[in-house]
């Protein structure tokens, strides 16, 4: 009963504090005249999302499923990946590793154009531009979880003799794992985050980016909205799911016993 | 009767080059363990016990002389499955159950999976740990983690028990259970055990041999055949033979530190 209520309680505070905003900007919109092109009121939004919900959902499933998840799943394999064999191979270690770090560095502007050259206009060089953007921090963050185990763990494995794939997969992967999460939980929100921008630079006539950068040429700032709070939705979701499934695989780290 | 030794070492030599110049760990140390014997090697920090155990078992190279166990280098043994290894720390894997701890050694060295129950079983049931196979080791307390990590050295049936002070980070009134019971273990298994420890007591409650070890250059002072019988109720620790050995032990860890004041 009082976990019940504990629970509630964790829910009612964040949805509660969130209506009060969405009334005082209600409030605020409508009390000091606010022209629309500035600032719909969230009624407005509202009816936006509701008279566009087959638009929404077709931007929706070019951009988010499309372009951001199936980026997001290539980037974190390929990065995981690249962890791996960096972690095996210091030859990959003092080569490959420099040149991660200089394509994390480049500016996601120029590279949008490039991979739309590259994979065309579709959601391809949208997923490209998402691989790009999410491999780095999953092959730091992975990095990082393969040197986690201490001495006395490996040399307990070198006590059975174990082979480099053996320690791989029963310690340094699983010790890993809430390193990984942590890469996920990043990539997840920098995935949505390239998946839109990039449409920019070239998209076929769907999808949320393409949305929002013709909606603000028309002053359809309603529409701009809509989409924008289908994002935030989205990506609070993702995020969710990630956190979720994190808890399940790393329920035995200390950060997750509690809940227990 | 004369028996075998087990484990081997003639003029083993161990030298770490450091920044500050070389560091010798162990200097001229030669010890036979036979089997079925307990021996315990004691000595003040930097003596070198934890790393002759380590040459035994084969996690460091010695740099000179020569080491044997069961008439094999220390690496063939290791592959032999000749030895369980227990650490400092029960360092059991968190995200597995202690079933799937004791498991572990066996799904490396490749045992049939028809066959793990009934291991895992028997070795919860000789550390005393029968019904908490499905627990996971945070949820047990450090000297129960400690039996299951001596459990899971035992799983896999090795002949020699390497352990490294195994008891070190649990409070007196539970390491003297544990002694307890690894002298019951240790009796009904008739392995051979290593046992690497710094309280004196504890040294001479379990051992048939004490090895007294002072540090620079990490060597042997003493080695001490303990007169007490193998069966070893607590309270022996009381009886006038228990304290002259305790007393034997206390004089030749201070005529190695002699030359230190």
């Amino acid at each position: 009963m009082k976990q019940l209520s504990a629970r509630f309680e964790r829910i009612a505070w964040p949805l509660g504090f969130g209506i009060a905003v969405l009334i005082l900007w209600q409030v605020m919109v409508r009390a000091f005249n606010i022209p629309p092109a500035i600032l719909p009121a969230p009624t407005e939004i509202g009816a936006a999302i509701a008279r566009s919900t087959h638009i929404l959902w077709i931007d929706w499933v070019q951009t988010a499923v499309k372009g951001a998840i199936t980026g997001l799943i290539m980037g974190a394999i390929a990065g995981v990946a690249a962890a791996i064999a960096i972690d095996r191979v210091d030859f990959l270690r003092r080569g490959l590793l420099p040149v991660a770090n200089f394509v994390a560095a480049l500016p996601i502007v120029g590279v949008a154009p490039i991979m739309v050259m590259w994979f065309g206009f579709d959601w391809h060089s949208k997923a490209a531009v998402v691989v790009i953007m999410v491999f780095f921090p999953m092959l730091v963050n992975t990095l990082a979880g393969l040197a986690a185990t201490d001495r006395m763990q490996r040399d307990l494995m070198q006590t059975y003799s174990a082979s480099h794939l053996q320690t791989l997969t029963k310690l340094r992967l699983p010790a890993a794992m809430p390193f990984i999460f942590n890469g996920l939980k990043i990539a997840t929100t920098l995935a949505l985050i390239g998946a839109i921008v990039a449409e920019y630079f070239g998209s076929p006539t769907r999808g949320m980016g393409f949305r929002i950068s013709t909606e603000v040429g028309r002053l359809g700032i309603d529409m701009v909205w809509a989409e924008i709070a289908v994002s935030a939705l989205t990506g609070t979701a993702l995020y969710a799911l990630v956190a979720l499934i994190e808890r399940g695989v790393t329920f035995w780290h200390p950060s997750q016993r509690r809940r227990r | 009767m004369t028996k075998k030794p087990v484990i081997s070492a003639r003029d083993l030599d161990l030298t770490f080059e450091t920044n500050d110049g070389p560091i010798h760990a162990l200097k001229g140390v030669s010890l036979d363990i036979e089997k079925g014997d307990f021996v315990s090697f004691i000595g003040p920090s930097g003596c070198g016990k934890t790393t002759f155990l380590r040459v035994i078992a084969g996690l460091e190279q010695a740099t000179g002389g020569d080491v044997s166990v069961n008439g094999m280098t220390p690496e063939e043994a290791r592959k032999s499955r000749a030895y369980g290894y227990v650490f400092q720390a029960a360092g059991l894997y968190p995200w597995r159950t202690i079933e799937g701890n004791i498991r572990l050694p066996l799904e490396i060295m490749g045992f049939a999976r028809a066959d793990m129950p009934r291991r895992i079983e028997r070795v919860l049931k000789l550390v005393d740990l029968e019904g908490f196979g499905r627990k996971y080791p945070w949820q047990l307390s450090g000297g129960m983690q400690q039996r299951a990590s001596i459990a899971r050295a035992l799983a896999f049936d090795a002949d020699i028990l390497l352990m490294d002070e195994p008891f070190g980070a649990l409070d007196e009134i539970v390491r003297d259970h544990l002694n307890e019971q690894l002298l019951a273990l240790w009796a009904k298994t008739e392995k051979t055990i290593g046992f690497v420890t710094h309280s004196i007591p504890e040294a001479v409650y379990l051992s048939t041999k004490i090895v007294v070890m002072s540090p620079r250059p990490g060597r042997i002072t003493d080695v001490i055949e303990s007169p007490l019988p193998r069966e070893r109720p607590l309270d022996i620790r009381d009886t006038p033979e228990f304290l002259e050995v305790a007393h034997r032990v206390r004089e030749g860890l201070r005529a190695g530190h002699a030359y230190d004041d």
